[in-house]
């Protein structure tokens, strides 16, 4: 059986753990009680599928690697989650405080982010490493649901109100230049292309633009211009935000290792 | 929680499907802008725990309640009445769930 590596099931574990731990900051804040819950529901759904690739990945690297090592102890550098999920879920040039979350923000990067991943997760099904295939499956249903939600909300926020609409607008002009990253494929993601066990990113352009026109046009909103930056994030280089996320989400799991409740 | 949603979103009663051949039972209410988003949020909300293999949604204001002041004399007659119970026959085994 082919087997992607190891540095491949990373990039897609923290690309998950981190969006699933972004979205959980709204737990007990959401809008409503309802929606609340369902960012709650997604948040868990990002988790899990996080969980099954540490699971994989540790069983991999062997020795005394376990899933909860490699989400918990590994510091910001090693992380290779892409730069647009560690954002904070607050508009651009904005403070940082609680109180101004901002909704559009967290409902647009869900969108684009999963707009990708069902794309990504349908191609990983049919992957040669059975393994990878299998948690493949099991995400694209749930991605698939995520996606349906956000683009939901883009379109209601999108062809809402005035304020709505500028708000989803501001999050999309904001976090859409991020989305570059997702095309320029890293070693280790030519190295998996390479083994049989993914495809290459790029392939997927074309169904990703396809997705986000057909939303955005219900939504009345309109895509920006992209001029050239490319975050790195997938390869270690993160912004600021990741240490202070997952300086929270280590905290408890450092101070006391190993604990089990 | 900020409140104006609660105030202009209207409310939903929530029936779930739990398995294949049972009915639709009510299990809650929420609130929800359309139709359409009242099936998504009852699918976040009552169906987390595979409690449900389908869902209906329907606005509370178009069901018509009985009033329970109304208790007594709509419901009390039934009392003494216990023939109307299907209790006095033996149901075959192959019937199964009724």
């Amino acid at each position: 059986m082919s087997k992607a590596p190891v540095d491949y099931l990373l990039q897609l574990a923290d690309n998950a753990v981190v969006l699933g731990q972004r979205n959980a900051e709204w737990c007990g804040h959401g809008p409503i009680l309802e929606e609340d819950i369902a960012l709650a529901n997604v948040s868990l759904d990002l988790i899990g599928q996080a969980r099954l690739l540490y699971q994989l990945a540790a069983a991999r690297i062997g020795g005394d690697a376990t899933e909860d090592k490699l989400a918990y102890f590994r510091d910001p550098a090693e992380f290779r989650n892409y730069t647009l999920v560690e954002l904070p879920n607050h508009g651009a040039l904005v403070g940082y405080a609680a109180a101004d979350m901002d909704y559009a923000t967290t409902i647009v990067r869900n969108f684009l982010y999963s707009a990708l991943m069902a794309l990504q997760w349908e191609a990983l099904a049919n992957s040669a490493d059975e393994e990878l295939a299998a948690i493949a499956a099991k995400s694209l249903k749930e991605t698939r649901y995520h996606l349906h939600h956000a683009a939901d909300w883009v379109v209601r926020f999108g062809d809402g109100t005035e304020e709505s609409h500028r708000r989803a607008q501001a999050a999309l002009d904001h976090l859409y230049r991020y989305t570059e990253e997702f095309w320029t494929p890293s070693a280790t993601e030519d190295a998996a292309v390479a083994a049989g066990v993914a495809v290459d990113v790029r392939s997927l352009r074309a169904g990703w633009d396809a997705l986000l026109a057909e939303t955005l046009a219900d939504a009345t909103l309109v895509r920006p211009e992209v001029r050239g930056y490319v975050p790195e994030g997938k390869h270690g280089l993160h912004s600021e935000h990741l240490s202070y996320l997952l300086g929270e989400m280590q905290s408890l799991a450092r101070a006391h290792p190993g604990a089990t409740w | 929680m900020n409140t104006p949603a609660l105030k202009d979103w209207p409310l939903w009663e929530v029936f779930v499907r739990s398995k294949q051949g049972l009915e639709h039972k009510h299990c809650g209410s929420l609130h929800a802008a359309d139709a359409a988003q009242a099936l998504h949020m009852a699918r976040d909300v009552y169906t987390r725990r595979q409690e449900g293999v389908s869902i209906w949604v329907v606005p509370s204001s178009q069901i018509t309640a009985s009033n329970p002041d109304d208790k007594g004399e709509l419901f009390d007659p039934a009392s003494d009445k216990i023939y109307r119970h299907p209790t006095f026959y033996e149901i075959p085994d192959e019937v199964g769930h009724m």
